[in-house]
């Protein structure tokens, strides 16, 4: 396997497990990109080879257990910020899971990601410390980096579970040229039953895509967009209407560029349906993906992109270094103007 | 990758790829005899350039696959069996979550295991080889597999490591069944000894645990025997096991059972022969 094409032909349609004949390969690309656990709820009561069958078992009662252990570190965190008064928003995998949409199944989630509003930062902040959470970096650039210019507190861990936790006030760091509104995203959030929040819907995709898009290299982009093609998937089921409202949120936080192009390729990858008007179908071949024609057309940006997400053999390699170090260099240039990364750079070489 | 080789151990499969010739080539000879296997592999190792020119330029080997440590240090190319011997460790230490993974060995006799585990240098592993000699069925000497339903004792007879002292075990031995001699590693002097053909060919048969025994090796020590209670077997177990964590249930499941249901003993002993007379005795005590 030259590329993670052969995954996410068979994330996107099951049917073909019939055909596969390198499940090793396909296994180690999928614990590569984190998908195992996708892979195995996808593959669910299919008939496969008795020793892939045990594999993906193994990886569905895996998924189950660090779900339980997300959801608890979730509660310790609202435990221990409950006496402030402060709306607690749950992101990416443990929202997911604590909401029960169909993007946490077998997700793997490492770190509890919260959003609280900026202003009671200082008080979640001591709050955490005192209920057994610490410093992982205790380098002072590190710290006043964090502090300046980032989106988030420098991460914590607690000192007997040995989790970390990341405190967002918003969802982009403060030197990216797009400004989300963090309050109104916090302004919009639904009440899950424990006291806890999550994103509403629309801001739950303006997330994941702001995340993928609009900063960071894209590794781990394809679970990324896996997630997103979810969302949009169970959130265009519930809700007839609910594309023009990510529309709206998307416009609303200066993203609707990177929640475009997440939606156009997801449904280039993983066939998310995208209920939009589309420009006209015109048929094209996408490296990597060997579909022949695709519903509409795609952007040239977008096949950089798509290289890019499906840099990954079938050993769990990282292919590609260009592209992928052209992506590095972008992610940087994303988040800060160029002054800033310079100093930011010579800071770090200059520690090494 | 350039140089594969597929290897399974009692119910799991390997697959380790490698940039260089040597280490497949020290792999296939190591572990020959042992089946072929033709499905699917439970786990990728591989073993590549830690940086591109480190291929040939003071090649040194980066231990990756689909589990991985963030800051593994990379071992020289001389030491490549070492390499792959760690990448498979692991891939089970950090990705097996199909048993119970113990750090303990074990042998059997007569359709029922013992199950020995404690700290490095305790001697388990020492104690499972030197058994696997004496008319006892060698299961493994690194992890043993507690079966999650059934509560049985999985073969994984992996080629044991010998280090330093232990080394003077292997004078008796076919000298075609070990691995080259790995000098100055990072534990010392290492060689690798292939277990006898009884353990290879009944690699598929589990057998179920009868006794726990926490060995503790010691040249001052007087040999001695003491009971230890099911809950102190638990804890120990519960610190010996690399997925107890990450099963949830279904490892707490497992162990309580596996506690619950054995006698559990500590032994302190100064030499093999010492301890391989109290193993016997308490073995027939069950």
């Amino acid at each position: 396997m030259r590329d993670a094409g052969p995954l996410v032909r068979l994330l996107a349609d099951p049917a073909g497990a019939g055909e596969v004949r390198d499940w090793t390969s396909l296994i180690a690309l999928a614990r590569a990109e984190s998908l195992i656990g996708a892979l195995a709820w996808r593959l669910d009561g299919l008939d496969l080879p008795p020793a892939v069958e045990a594999l993906l078992a193994a990886a569905r009662s895996d998924g189950e257990a660090a779900r339980t252990q997300a959801l608890w570190e979730a509660e310790m965190a609202r435990r221990a910020l409950a006496p402030l008064g402060v709306p607690v928003v749950l992101l990416k995998g443990s929202a997911y899971a604590a909401a029960g949409l169909e993007a946490g199944r077998g997700r793997s989630i490492g770190d509890l990601d919260i959003l609280v509003p900026r202003d009671s930062l200082p008080d979640v902040e001591r709050a955490l410390l005192a209920a057994g959470w610490e410093w992982v970096k205790e380098d002072a650039y590190d710290d006043q980096y964090y502090r300046r210019w980032m989106h988030e507190l420098p991460p914590l861990i607690h000192r007997e579970r040995d989790r970390m936790i990341d405190v967002h006030h918003t969802i982009l760091p403060l030197t990216a040229r797009p400004k989300p509104d963090s309050a109104a995203m916090i302004e919009d959030r639904l009440p899950l039953a424990d006291g806890l929040f999550v994103l509403s819907p629309p801001d739950m995709i303006v997330h994941a895509a702001a995340h993928l898009f609009a900063d960071g290299d894209l590794a781990g982009g394809l679970r990324n967009l896996w997630d997103i093609d979810r969302l949009v998937r169970e959130f265009e089921n519930r809700d007839g209407d609910f594309h023009p409202k990510l529309r709206d949120h998307a416009g609303r936080h200066g993203l609707l560029p990177a929640v475009s192009r997440a939606v156009r390729l997801a449904h280039h990858i993983y066939k998310t349906p995208v209920r939009c008007q589309a420009p006209k179908p015109k048929p094209l071949v996408l490296p990597g993906t060997g579909q022949e024609k695709i519903g509409y057309r795609i952007a040239a940006a977008d096949r950089l992109f798509l290289r890019r997400l499906l840099a990954r053999d079938g050993w769990g390699r990282q292919r590609r270094p260009l592209t992928r170090l052209g992506f590095y260099v972008r992610s940087h240039w994303l988040r800060m103007p160029p002054p800033m990364l310079a100093r930011h750079l010579w800071v770090k070489v200059r520690r090494r | 990758m350039r140089h594969v080789f597929r290897l399974r151990v009692g119910p799991v499969c390997f697959r380790i790829g490698s940039q260089w010739r040597g280490p497949i080539a020290a792999l296939r000879q190591l572990y020959a005899g042992y089946p072929e296997p033709d499905g699917v592999c439970d786990f990728t190792v591989r073993l590549e350039a830690e940086r591109p020119w480190r291929r040939w330029l003071r090649p040194s080997v980066a231990i990756r696959g689909d589990y991985m440590l963030p800051d593994a240090v990379p071992v020289s190319l001389d030491h490549g069996l070492l390499a792959a011997e760690m990448g498979m460790n692991l891939q089970m230490a950090l990705g097996q979550r199909r048993f119970l993974l113990l750090h303990a060995s074990a042998v059997e006799r007569d359709g029922r295991a013992l199950l020995m585990t404690g700290h490095s240098g305790a001697g388990k592993s020492t104690l499972a080889a030197l058994l696997g000699e004496r008319g006892w069925r060698f299961m493994g000497d690194e992890f043993a597999l507690l079966g999650l339903d059934d509560g049985l004792l999985h073969p994984f007879p992996r080629a044991v490591s010998l280090k330093n002292e232990s080394l003077g075990l292997l004078d008796a031995v076919d000298p075609g069944r070990l691995g080259p001699l790995l000098e100055g590693t990072p534990k010392g002097r290492i060689r690798h000894l292939r277990p006898n053909a009884e353990a290879v060919a009944r690699m598929g048969e589990p057998a179920r645990p009868v006794l726990i025994l926490f060995p503790r090796f010691g040249l001052d020590l007087e040999p001695a025997v003491r009971e230890v209670g099911a809950a102190e077997a638990f804890m120990r177990l519960t610190q010996a096991s690399t997925n107890y964590v990450a099963l949830g249930e279904r490892g707490f499941d497992a162990l309580t059972r596996l506690v619950g249901a054995l006698p559990s003993k500590a032994i302190d002993y100064a030499d093999a022969a010492e301890a391989e007379t109290l193993v016997e005795r308490l073995w027939e005590g069950e």
